[in-house]
């Protein structure tokens, strides 16, 4: 019996088109549009202003706080101007044009292929160094990743736990990651084990990658305390709370975090990127990007220059199809459906998914039947259909007392609903509306 | 370039309906179906078509000129309320009450509440005990299974083993010796015995609930719950005295008790919506049938069990919710080396 999560989950057909596609490198486009804001917490300050010239992997904008991110660019050229972009979330965000000249990266920056295996860092020097190079969580949540390595006082970390699952349909970056720099993966790994100070970390892998079970497990059998969990192929598997209860049995309560079960999770592209910058010195400034779809000509995974727009990967992957309804950035469950092929690839941006017309549009809403699907499909055991009914009542505290902010907006709900009422919708207003009555409550009392 | 498609997440589905789920139960009630008409022949056939057809007018009728909206028709719901209550019925029940029946069911217990989704009692059950209060003496004219297959109206009847275990237990005859009079146990579970059409056949029962549980339209909780409660309330009061009550093989093979707990007490909207409620729902059908049967006057409990369960259904979906994640308070030392 595999692994898995106690509550809920479905099982979406797969569609993994591109898990035998060997990571390529997307050519350079002319020019890059850089966000200042690709990650969870307050926006990056721009450091560069119209006319500067910039080196590839040089800061071009700031943490600005202590939940921020550095950002660095791309590629090397000149700025030419700081503009208002439509990012993956559909609103006009700043961002820093660059016109690309060449590559020519900062000094420093160690770009030869070979794998540099010793770890000579320190804990302190790595936790300073992953902040320096902008790292944040590449699963797609875009946590800035240093600010997981100092836990709040009073919590310790006991476990690391990697993210290989890649839960998501289409989505195969981690995998062809972890087949192609597993070892350069692992050394990420305890790279991290070394700035938490754990002993143990556990590598969760979903079973639909056995090559990749196979090899991570091949590798890190020598390697102490680094162990591979394969887990059931259920979705959300790569949820955090989802994983981390698969890997040790235990539930992170309701409104905390997992250092509250003294776990730590990172996703291996992540870990990878930690490599990078502590053993080569490398900023993140490139990414592994699924580019997929049932109609795309050759589906793939490119390691793609953040600021890249969209529209590079589709025509590397053959020109967008004809019958394209959707561009979505991410995978089918959770990902975003982009409004134009211009929208720039960001640290977040994990996958292109090509989605046909005739599989894009809704259907029809119905009535509620009331045959609790939706309550049997919820990772975090919620009512949807109760959550929904809530929320267009607009009832915020019954919807407080459900839970409405447990919900890790996986998208399994609307997915099963015979009547395709659009649940995850409404949960999400109720969120944002619970979210603001909650947060307003505390700023009451102070 | 052409427009894109900007929708939120998630952007696949699982391709469920309501139309699927309800021709799913359709089809799970095939089974069942067909040894009605093996067993009860013409007189199965005619209920059967003439139950779904009333069902499908009425509706089609409220909805439209009542209601003024479109018809609801081909979703298959009515379809399914249709064949439940004509699964409930003798196959020689008049066409008139059939058709009464069925508006009850359709008109009272489905459209006043607002149509499929709202209905706090399933239909068919409303349907049915409302024509065994109005109409007694025919709701309980029972056809003999295989000699009247060739007849409706004129239909050979009979005792069912549940009326034959309560009149002799009333009349004071020891269970043993009324035993003997009833079918085999063998033939209970193929469907030799007598009984309404749906009720009869155990085996095809079992097999559509399996269509079922495979096909997802159901989950084990309220059929396992309502046969399990049955099979121990009743297993404890015939090891107390055998004689008197009847054995828990009886009570789960005889009667509606198979068709109820299935197809009956599963009813989407009336039934509870967490796991943990289904289960409380399930023993309360099981227990109050056998108290029925048993302490009762009426042979027969399964259908006023749903019906008073169905009743408690809203108070179990406020009070008993799903087990959440992340519920208890985690120790802070997750893991030991």
């Amino acid at each position: 019996m595999l692994k898995t999560f106690s509550l809920g989950g479905i099982h979406p057909e797969e569609n993994k088109l591109s898990s035998d596609c060997e990571i390529e490198v997307l050519p350079l486009s002319p020019v890059v549009k850089v966000p200042i804001s690709q990650h969870i917490g307050a926006p990056a300050q721009a450091l560069v202003k119209k006319g500067d010239i910039v080196k590839t992997g040089q800061v071009i904008a700031k943490s600005s706080g202590f939940v921020s991110a550095n950002i660095h660019s791309p590629v090397s050229g000149t700025v030419e101007k700081l503009e208002e972009v439509v990012d993956s979330s559909g609103y006009r965000r700043t961002a820093i044009i660059i016109k690309s000249e060449g590559d020519e990266w900062e000094e420093g920056i160690d770009r030869s292929p070979e794998i540099k295996r010793e770890i000579s860092a320190g804990k302190e020097e790595i936790i300073k160094r992953i902040a320096e190079a902008g790292i944040v969580g590449l699963g797609g949540a875009t946590f800035p990743s240093h600010v997981k390595l100092l836990p709040p006082p009073g919590q310790k970390c006991e476990l690391l736990i990697i993210n290989g699952v890649e839960c998501e349909p289409y989505l195969t970056g981690d995998h062809r990651l972890m087949l192609e720099k597993g070892e350069e993966v692992l050394i990420g790994v305890q790279l991290l084990m070394k700035a938490l100070d754990v002993k143990r970390a556990i590598i969760g892998i979903e079973n639909n990658k056995p090559d990749a079970i196979k090899h991570i497990t091949n590798l890190s059998k020598d390697i102490e305390g680094i162990s591979v969990q394969p887990l059931k192929v259920q979705y959300p598997q790569g949820g955090e709370k989802q994983l981390i209860e698969a890997c040790i049995g235990r539930q992170v309560p309701s409104g905390k975090l997992p250092i509250e079960v003294g776990a730590v999770v990172y996703n291996v592209g992540t870990s990878y990127a930690i490599y990078e910058a502590i053993q080569k010195n490398k900023p993140l400034i490139e990414r592994v990007v699924t580019i997929t779809g049932k109609s795309v000509k050759k589906p793939g995974n490119y390691l793609t220059r953040i600021g890249t727009p969209v529209s590079d990967l589709i025509e590397a992957a053959g020109g967008l199809p004809e019958d394209t309804g959707k561009v979505i950035s991410g995978g089918p469950m959770m990902g975003k459906a982009l409004s134009t092929v211009d929208v720039p690839v960001a640290k977040g941006t994990s996958g292109v998914l090509i989605m046909p017309d005739k599989l894009s549009s809704r259907k029809p809403v119905q009535d509620c039947i009331r045959c609790a699907k939706c309550v049997s499909v919820c990772s975090m055991g919620l009512s949807p259909y109760l959550l929904m009914a809530l929320s267009e009542r607009a009832i915020w505290d019954s919807a407080e007392e459900e839970k409405v902010l447990d919900c890790i907006e996986c998208g399994s709900c609307s997915y099963i609903c015979p009547s395709s009422r659009p649940l995850l919708d409404y949960i999400r207003l109720g969120k944002s509306k619970v979210g603001q009555i909650v947060r307003s409550r505390t700023t009451q009392k102070q | 370039m052409e427009k894109l498609i900007v929708s939120p997440s998630p952007h696949v589905h699982s391709g469920d309906s309501v139309k699927k789920n309800m021709y799913g139960v359709i089809i799970a009630l095939l089974p069942a179906l067909a040894a009605s008409f093996w067993f009860f022949g013409l007189g199965a056939l005619t209920v059967t078509l003439t139950s779904i057809a009333a069902c499908l007018l009425f509706e089609h009728l409220i909805q439209v000129y009542l209601f003024k909206r479109p018809s609801t028709i081909s979703d298959g719901s009515a379809i399914v309320t249709g064949l439940l209550l004509a699964m409930n019925l003798p196959s020689n029940l008049p066409l008139g009450i059939i058709i009464i029946g069925a508006a009850v069911a359709i008109g009272i217990g489905k459209m006043s509440f607002g149509g499929l989704g709202q209905n706090p009692f399933n239909p068919a059950l409303v349907g049915r005990v409302f024509l065994l209060i109005s109409f007694p003496a025919q709701m309980t004219s029972w056809p003999t299974p295989i000699i009247s297959r060739t007849a409706y109206l004129d239909a050979t009847t009979g005792a069912t083993p549940l009326s034959v275990v309560k009149g002799g237990l009333i009349s004071g005859t020891p269970l043993s010796e009324l035993m003997a009079q009833i079918p085999s146990y063998k033939d209970m579970l193929i469907g030799t015995m007598g009984g309404s059409l749906g009720e009869v056949a155990a085996i095809a029962l079992l097999l559509g609930l399996a269509y079922m549980l495979i096909k997802k339209i159901i989950t084990w909780h309220i059929p396992v719950a309502v046969v399990g409660s049955v099979i121990i309330l009743a297993g404890i009061l015939h090891l107390a005295d055998p004689e008197v009550y009847a054995s828990p093989t009886f009570h789960v093979l005889s009667g509606g008790l198979l068709l109820g707990a299935f197809f009956m007490a599963t009813d989407y909207s009336s039934s509870p919506m967490a796991n943990k409620g289904m289960l409380i729902y399930g023993v309360g059908i099981g227990v109050l049938t056998v108290l029925i049967r048993t302490f009762g006057s009426y042979p027969e409990g399964v259908s006023f069990a749903i019906l008073i369960m169905n009743s408690f259904t809203p108070l179990i979906n406020k009070y008993i919710k799903p087990k959440r994640f992340g519920e208890k308070p985690a120790i802070q030392k997750a893991y030991k080396n």
